[in-house]
């Protein structure tokens, strides 16, 4: 085949060269995945437990018992009885139109997801805020994080892990943890400095100074990035209902292959009561609690 | 005299990087201005020698800027030294390990903030226990010292009250609380009472001085109120540009100020109601019916005393009342109202 000179058509590289670069890298992943892939399955074997666990226990609960403890929850946090009163049309809504058993595995899934993503993104974030130097590296990490399109983290987990409940609870701690990693920095960063000095010169550790001080100081932040995990782990519920997770994601997956347009408005409204319940709640927490803090941040 | 309780020997600090690097410059004598140009360092305190005797309050003066804050840091090592001991009780701080440093923070010296520095998130009871769960102390003897302390200060009705609910009178009695609750050796206030109105300050001051005849610390106390300064301290010690450009007590410095920098410091002081007779008094006797002035007494209520007796002449008498030295009514309003220039 003839071809172009180069200042015409981008010179690209062989074709050829191209496939074998993308097949090395394939393989190699996939050997990877097929030597390690039962290792890391049984790593992450208790947190499969802990998710069916979980899951069975809001499915086996009586719908009332499950719906008492949202209602309690959302009270304890945003001591609004706007909010609880919300939170009960829209459940009812929910059981009502034959959606409640999607509604406790998505919810199942979304709280275990967010608990993995607080337990890891935190230290992330404070490591961050104690090391300009870890910041510069981590922050490009979260930025490329936050852009890459999610279907792009269902393929490795589904070739290192398969289809299941442990992969897509992976692909969606992936996607959603970098708000809370960044808030968490942020926030330790943003602590008063002559407070940071009084426990210095009280004679306290390190330790004593993270939990003590910058933490709790830190926290209405730290619950911004929480509740912003959380509003991106239920948008990602449903992408990774495609690699099995169960939830409201599959009917609306099953509405779109089969054009049945009530199931999948019915389903989104789902999901969206689901998002303005958890958002409504957890904002309202944080700002309860800045506000307890604001007052004293000026005498 | 007694062995100090902290003594600073050729202490200097700059700020910068090129910090240890420049320091022979700067004690060749280069200037602060000098060095910020040069070489892009700020010097923070220049050869500082201060001794505190123990049980005293000694204040430190200058100007926003002359490194005041910088030196009470130094104490406690919040700021490390460029240069320089900071021997408190025996001990160079400088050269203490981490865990020595901690400790000495824990139980030896306290510090307490301009602007109060409280943590907002703990109540007022939390707060001034803040220095006992440092310690890591049981929860019941925690409780039981930090109540003493809120009682103490006068803060037992809003124990369970949050910072940001209380004014700054009250804000600064929390962090006087938090200082003490420690029980420590050393006090170190770095202008504790300047953010606080006139009338606050005042009572503040008294409050601290009522502590203090009982409890006997020795405390470092910063502040650029002269009137403050002359109240509280039994010494003072004024910089100017991060050198010490005076220390002595009060009335020495009000009476023989070391340059233009202090005369102007001291030139508004009311000197009648702070100066004692027997710094102004001259040697030899006058006749036996001149009026008594007993040591200790105000130049202004000698002035007063002297003039009530139509007398010229007083003879400044110790506690037994023999005579010591004589004082006349001219050095009286002289000491009083002269602008003091320093002898060249
Ligand atoms: N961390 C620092 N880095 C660089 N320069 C500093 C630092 N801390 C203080 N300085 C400089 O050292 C000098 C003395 O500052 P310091 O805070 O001790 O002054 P101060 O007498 O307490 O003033 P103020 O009355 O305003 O509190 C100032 O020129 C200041 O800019
Ligand atoms: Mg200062």
């Amino acid at each position: 085949m003839a071809k172009n000179a180069w200042w015409i058509e981008f010179p690209q590289m062989e074709r050829e060269t191209l496939v074998a670069i993308r097949k090395a890298l394939d393989g190699a992943y996939r050997d990877f995945s097929r030597s390690y892939g039962d290792v890391i399955e049984a790593v992450f074997e208790p947190l499969l437990y802990f998710l069916v666990w979980f899951e069975k226990l809001l499915l086996n609960a009586p719908w009332w018992s499950v719906l008492f403890a949202v209602c309690a929850l959302a009270y304890l946090a945003s001591r609004s009885w706007k909010i609880v009163a919300g939170a009960i049309v829209a459940f009812l809504f929910i059981g009502f139109f034959g959606m409640w058993e999607d509604t406790m595995s998505t919810m199942s899934m979304i709280a275990v997801s967010t608990l993995l993503a607080i337990a890891l993104g935190v230290p992330v974030g404070i490591l961050m805020a104690r090391s300009d130097r870890t910041q510069a590296v981590v922050t490009p990490l979260l930025d490329v994080m936050q852009t890459m399109p999610a279907f792009v983290y269902l393929i490795p987990v589904v070739m290192l892990l398969g289809i299941g409940k442990v992969p897509g609870l992976l692909a969606v701690v992936i996607y959603a943890i970098p708000p809370v990693i960044r808030l968490t920095n942020l926030g330790i960063r943003l602590v008063d400095r002559e407070v940071l000095e009084a426990s210095d010169a009280f004679g306290a550790s390190g330790w004593q100074r993270l939990v003590g001080v910058q933490i709790p100081l830190a926290f209405p932040t730290i619950m911004a990035g929480v509740n912003q995990t959380i509003m991106m782990a239920l948008a990602m519920v449903v992408i990774a209902s495609m690699i099995g997770v169960q939830g409201l994601g599959q009917p609306v997956l099953r509405s779109i292959t089969n054009q049945y347009f009530t199931l999948g408005l019915l389903n989104g409204l789902a999901i969206v009561a689901l998002a303005i319940i958890f958002d409504r709640v957890s904002q309202a927490y944080g700002k309860r609690l800045q506000l307890q803090y604001k007052q004293a941040q000026h005498g | 005299m007694a062995e100090p309780m902290i003594r600073i020997q050729g202490l200097y600090k700059i700020f910068g990087v090129a910090g240890e690097a420049v320091l022979p410059m700067v004690r060749d004598g280069m200037g602060k201005q000098e060095l910020l140009d040069t070489h892009g360092c700020v010097l923070g305190l220049r050869d500082i020698n201060l001794s505190v005797p123990p049980r005293c309050i000694q204040v430190v003066m200058g100007l926003s800027g002359s490194g005041k804050s910088t030196l009470i840091r130094h104490i406690n090592r919040l700021i490390a030294p460029t240069a320089g001991e900071v021997i408190v009780d025996g001990t160079d701080v400088a050269g203490m390990d981490g865990a020595a440093l901690r400790d000495f923070r824990r139980h030896r010296a306290s510090m307490v903030f301009q602007r109060f520095a409280l943590m907002p998130h703990r109540s007022v009871r939390d707060n001034v226990a803040y220095g006992l769960t440092v310690q890591g102390l049981q929860s019941a003897e925690v409780e039981k010292r930090a109540s003493r302390w809120i009682e103490r200060v006068g803060l037992h009705d809003f124990a369970d009250r949050y910072p940001g609910e209380l004014s700054g009178g009250m804000q600064q009695r929390v962090g006087l609380g938090r200082a003490l609750a420690t029980d420590p050796d050393i006090l170190l206030m770095d202008e504790a009472f300047s953010a606080l109105d006139p009338l606050i300050r005042y009572d503040m001051q008294n409050m601290l001085l009522d502590l203090q005849t009982e409890l006997k610390k020795t405390i470092v106390f910063i502040t650029h109120d002269l009137d403050e300064a002359l109240r509280i301290g039994d010494n003072v010690a004024i910089l100017r540009d991060g050198g010490m450009v005076q220390q002595g007590r009060p009335q020495d410095i009000v009476l023989t100020p070391a340059d233009d920098y202090v005369a102007d410091f001291v030139k508004d002081v009311n000197r009648g109601k702070l100066v004692r007779v027997e710094s102004i008094m001259k040697p030899g006797t006058t006749c036996a019916s001149a009026p008594a002035i007993p040591i200790g007494t105000r130049l202004e209520r000698a002035a007063l005393a002297l003039s009530e007796a139509a007398a010229k002449l007083g003879k400044v008498t110790d506690r037994d009342g023999t005579a010591l030295g004589t004082v006349s009514q001219l050095d009286l309003l002289d000491a009083m109202v002269r602008r003091r220039r320093p002898s060249p």
